[in-house]
């Protein structure tokens, strides 16, 4: 606000427009490059989880005579301590990775939800007692509460799904719930009562599709964190068992032989730093896209 | 002061263009505007939401912000090239030599310091007090400004201060370093009838000690009282600058006349312009029309766009608008010429117009139908309602204290008061939104205020409301058409319901196309349309409109009043018309009832009530809405003499 304005010149006037790339990305409706891309890249991934054969062939074929080789033109990525094809394991990794992160999302997103609006809309007591526990399960750090739902029902893709629904469904109830108390008190809720509507009408008609809206938002930008959690479960050994490939799992297997083949872990590293940001870039553009809507 | 010889001009504007670039194109929010000013004199910029008049105001404290693209021919304040001026320059002169005063006083305010500090701030800032005696000079500016109490509010934080003495904190911070030029942003637009009396005499006050004066208003009733020059501005031009006295009494420009048309005032509410006023039957609303390069899909309302070549810019901005236009208005923009023989100095009284000061067709306005009836049967009766709340220091506030009166079917009952004399309390208690402490509400002589929520719900289509603020009373999601269709009572196939919901907008003079709309896309003008029609959908007896025009420009306002009107009469729907505004009561309703402090103070006819009121706080009321009457100004001229005063 205190800037002052740089052109105060007396020079003639001339129109300011944007660049020309950005304009032709715009008409597209691709307004920013890097969104672009991380859509495109996390759509890959997906593609891979739900056809891993259509990339990659026979993840858990052992080959110890090629064991711990760099990138060549037989595995681009290189293989593992049994020569199992890195790029194929990668794959095939694909799909319990975003199992665990997009289907523990889902689950908290309709977990939290149902939550939240009884939180909100239920009587005094059911919402005090629903958001106390609410807080004391925030109170522990998302990933030692996932570790906790492992440890009393053991490890597994689904349990570590069901671990992180655990750590996650909480905060979503506690979005819902502010947003239902938001919405509840809005003028056209008021407006919807004046009219003569009755209560289940004007949950099913006005709440409840006002309140989701801002958890979708919410729920892609957490498809990240979810993400990271369910990687960092399986890297502690948690989630899916060996020879299963997942990317948590293979990261955690590479440190052994960090000093034979460093690309080890490049590879499952970088599937999951960028999977993770481009989730959480789409998501972010997402709610900018949202916000900026309802602004309007 | 700057020692300058009076008559030379303390800013002189020429040629300012503030253009920003969108994702849409370029947005030129103020185009070629002239304005001069000299010390001791006030120009008022007045114009409608989105003319460019804060911008205009912006550019010339160097504030039009980062994105803005200004340029001027000449842009002088006190003979300094403002053009040139680097970002420290700029700072020495705001705050020291133009103060700055905005609308809203409690988020120009810092909430974490006290107000004492932030008066002091500008003294500080400038090197203009010695750390020992700034409380001292703080407290002097606060009692000067007419804060009461100083000593005790230089300790307080804003939210504990009223609107009107956050008001004068403000303007105190403005004048500490003794600008000799005050920008005033919409200084009262938020600010009750009473106090914005007072803010105006305070800056009449400076003035008259030789401050010059910048107000920026959307209410010509407002500047009619301090300004010496009007500047009006549409689209992000000057259309029409002048005298004020010259220029209120014989408007040049189609559009200031219109403005003028539009002023709910006290004295005439026989007058055509009044409640049957230039309400298009069918025709799109003032903001809608105005259509064009900038039509209502454009990012900034009103506004053109340049997007292609010069084609986009042809033509008068107000053509669209204007019942004179012609084809000439259309194609080709009109230059500035003179009008009429100016002010008494010999200032020039410039307007853009192909047809200054020309009569403008008749046929805009409705022709009255029958007088509304009124019959002798109460549709709500309110008895001794009381309504108390509990403040956070735990005492007890009484926001309604035993209010009672009849609204009778078809009738128009007016409910006034400044803001937090319980009105809309009253309102919320006779819509049963909340419940009264004593006392009842009957409708139609039933109970209404007792009965349980489940056994009222059936018949809360008798009674429906129309908000001050429509666009958050739509589900953000919903179209027009669900908006309004979910109104209509009953079950209906979709087709059905879609075309009442069709009837119903063109009941209220809107294009049926626009029920596809969101409302968020609509003009605030077609946004109440909208709200008015949902409200008559369930065919209620009652409409209670709580501050229904108090968010529009006096344009819209004017439409959508002469809409209510034409609704009495044709639906019979009785209304109970919330409003601070006199004026608009004064045009709408058939009986009045004052509120104050939660409690009636006074109830009777309109007529009777603004021409002899019994209350003192009536006439106090009355007394402090501002008028236009140009008589006084061109008669005596009284501010000539003060400004030499100023300048011995």
């Amino acid at each position: 606000m205190s800037a002052a304005p740089d052109a105060v010149t007396g020079g003639p006037y001339e129109p300011a427009r944007l660049p020309a790339t950005r304009a032709c990305l715009t008409r597209v409706g691709l307004p920013r490059p890097g969104v672009a891309l991380a859509v495109a890249f996390f759509a890959l991934v997906c593609l891979a989880a739900a056809f891993p054969s259509a990339f990659a062939h026979a993840p858990d074929q052992v080959n110890p005579a090629l064991a711990l080789r760099g990138p060549t033109a037989g595995h681009p990525l290189g293989t593992d301590q049994l020569g199992r094809d890195v790029l194929a394991r990668l794959v095939f990794g694909a799909r319990p990775s975003l199992l665990v992160g997009v289907g523990s999302t889902l689950l908290a997103g309709v977990a939290g939800a149902a939550w939240g609006l009884l939180a909100a809309l239920g009587g005094r007591v059911a919402g005090e007692a629903a958001m106390r526990l609410a807080d004391v399960l925030l109170s522990f750090p998302a990933v030692l509460m996932a570790l906790l739902v492992v440890a009393v029902l053991g490890p597994g893709t689904r349990n570590a799904a069901l671990a992180i629904t655990v750590a996650l469904a909480p905060g979503f109830a506690r979005v819902v719930r502010a947003q239902a108390l938001v919405v509840r008190g809005s003028s056209y809720v008021r407006a919807a009562v004046g009219l003569g509507l009755a209560p289940a009408r004007i949950l099913l008609r006005h709440i409840a599709p006002n309140v989701v809206a801002p958890l979708l938002i919410l729920a892609t930008v957490n498809v990240g964190t979810a993400l990271i959690a369910g990687a960092s479960l399986s890297f502690l050994g948690l989630g899916p068992q060996p020879p299963a490939p997942e990317w948590g799992a293979m990261l955690a297997q590479s440190r052994d032989y960090l000093d034979v083949s460093w690309t080890l872990a490049l590879f499952p590293g970088a599937a999951i730093t960028l999977t993770v940001m481009s989730a959480t870039v789409a998501g972010r553009a997402l709610q900018d896209r949202y916000e900026g809507r309802e602004a309007r | 002061m700057s020692g300058d010889h009076p008559s030379a001009p303390l800013l002189e504007v020429a040629g300012l263009s503030v253009a920003f670039a969108t994702r849409h194109g370029v947005v030129r929010a103020v185009r070629d505007v002239d304005l001069s000013l000299r010390a001791g004199e006030c120009l008022a910029v007045v114009g409608e939401s989105g003319s460019g008049k804060s911008v205009t105001a912006r550019a010339l404290l160097g504030l039009a912000g980062a994105g803005a693209r200004v340029t001027a021919r000449t842009l002088a304040f006190e003979g300094r090239d403002l053009r040139t001026l680097g970002g420290g320059q700029w700072r020495r002169l705001r705050g020291r030599r133009i103060g700055y005063v905005l609308q809203d006083a409690l988020t120009s305010l810092d909430p974490l310091r006290r107000v004492g500090l932030e008066v002091a701030e500008a003294l500080e800032v400038h090197g203009l007090a010695r750390r020992d005696d700034l409380d001292d000079q703080v407290i002097r500016l606060l009692t000067e400004v007419g804060v009461p109490d100083p000593r005790v509010r230089f300790l307080q934080y804003p939210h504990e201060l009223s609107g009107g003495l956050r008001q004068r904190a403000l303007i105190a911070s403005a004048i500490a370093a003794g600008p000799a030029l005050l920008v005033a942003d919409e200084p009262t637009t938020a600010l009750d009838v009473t106090v914005q009396a007072q803010v105006l005499g305070l800056l009449e006050e400076r003035r008259r000690r030789g401050t010059a004066l910048l107000l920026i208003s959307h209410d010509l009733a407002v500047v009619a009282r301090l300004a010496d020059q009007v500047a009006v501005m549409f689209a992000g031009e000057v259309v029409e600058r002048g005298p004020a006295a010259a220029l209120l009494s014989s408007p040049a420009h189609p559009y200031t006349a219109d403005l003028l048309a539009a002023v709910p005032g006290l004295d005439d509410p026989d007058a055509p312009d009044a409640t049957d006023g230039p309400e298009a039957p069918h025709g799109p609303d003032a903001s809608d029309a105005r259509g064009g390069p900038g039509g209502p899909g454009g990012p900034v309302r009103g506004l053109p766009i340049v997007r292609t070549g010069p084609a986009a810019t042809t033509g008068c901005p107000y053509a669209p608008r204007c019942a004179l236009a012609d084809d000439r208005c259309r194609s080709e923009p009109p230059p500035p010429v003179s009008y009429g023989e100016g002010g008494p100095e010999g200032e020039d009284h410039m307007v853009r117009c192909f047809h200054p000061g020309r009569e403008r067709p008749a046929a805009a306005f409705e022709t009255p139908v029958a007088p509304v009836r009124v019959k002798n049967r109460a549709v709500v009766s309110v008895r001794g309602i009381t309504k108390r709340y509990r403040s956070p220091d735990g005492s007890r506030r009484t926001a309604v204290g035993d209010v009672s009166f009849d609204l009778r079917a078809g009738e128009a009952l007016g409910l006034v008061g400044e803001s937090g004399s319980g009105k809309s309390t009253t309102a919320r208690i006779v819509l049963a939104e909340i419940v009264p402490d004593t006392g009842t509400v009957l409708l139609d002589g039933e109970p209404w205020s007792g009965l349980r929520e489940r056994d009222r719900r059936s018949r809360r289509s008798r009674i429906q409301l129309v908000d001050q603020d429509p666009l958050s009373s739509f589900d953000p999601r919903f179209t027009v058409e669900r908006v309004v269709g979910e109104a209509v009572p009953g079950r209906m196939p979709r087709r059905r319901r879609r075309e009442r919901a069709a009837a119903l907008l063109g009941q209220v003079g809107l294009d049926p196309a626009l029920l596809d709309r969101v409302p968020a896309r609509l003009s605030g003008g077609q946004r109440q349309r909208v709200a008015i029609a949902r409200a008559l959908a369930p065919g209620p007896e009652v409409l209670v409109c709580d501050e229904p025009v108090s968010a529009l420009d006096v344009t819209v306002q004017a439409q959508i009043l002469a809409l209510l009107a034409r609704l009495r009469r044709e639906a019979g729907v009785a209304l109970l018309f919330i409003s601070h505004d006199l004026g608009v009561v004064r045009q709408v309703c058939d009986r009045v009832a004052v509120m104050k402090d939660g409690r009636l103070v006074e109830t009777g006819a309109v007529a009777d009530v603004f021409r002899a009121p019994r209350a003192a706080y009536t006439a106090e009321l009355l007394a402090a809405v501002p008028r236009i009457d140009p008589g006084r100004t061109a008669g005596e001229r009284p501010h000539a003499a003060v400004t030499l005063e100023g300048h011995p």
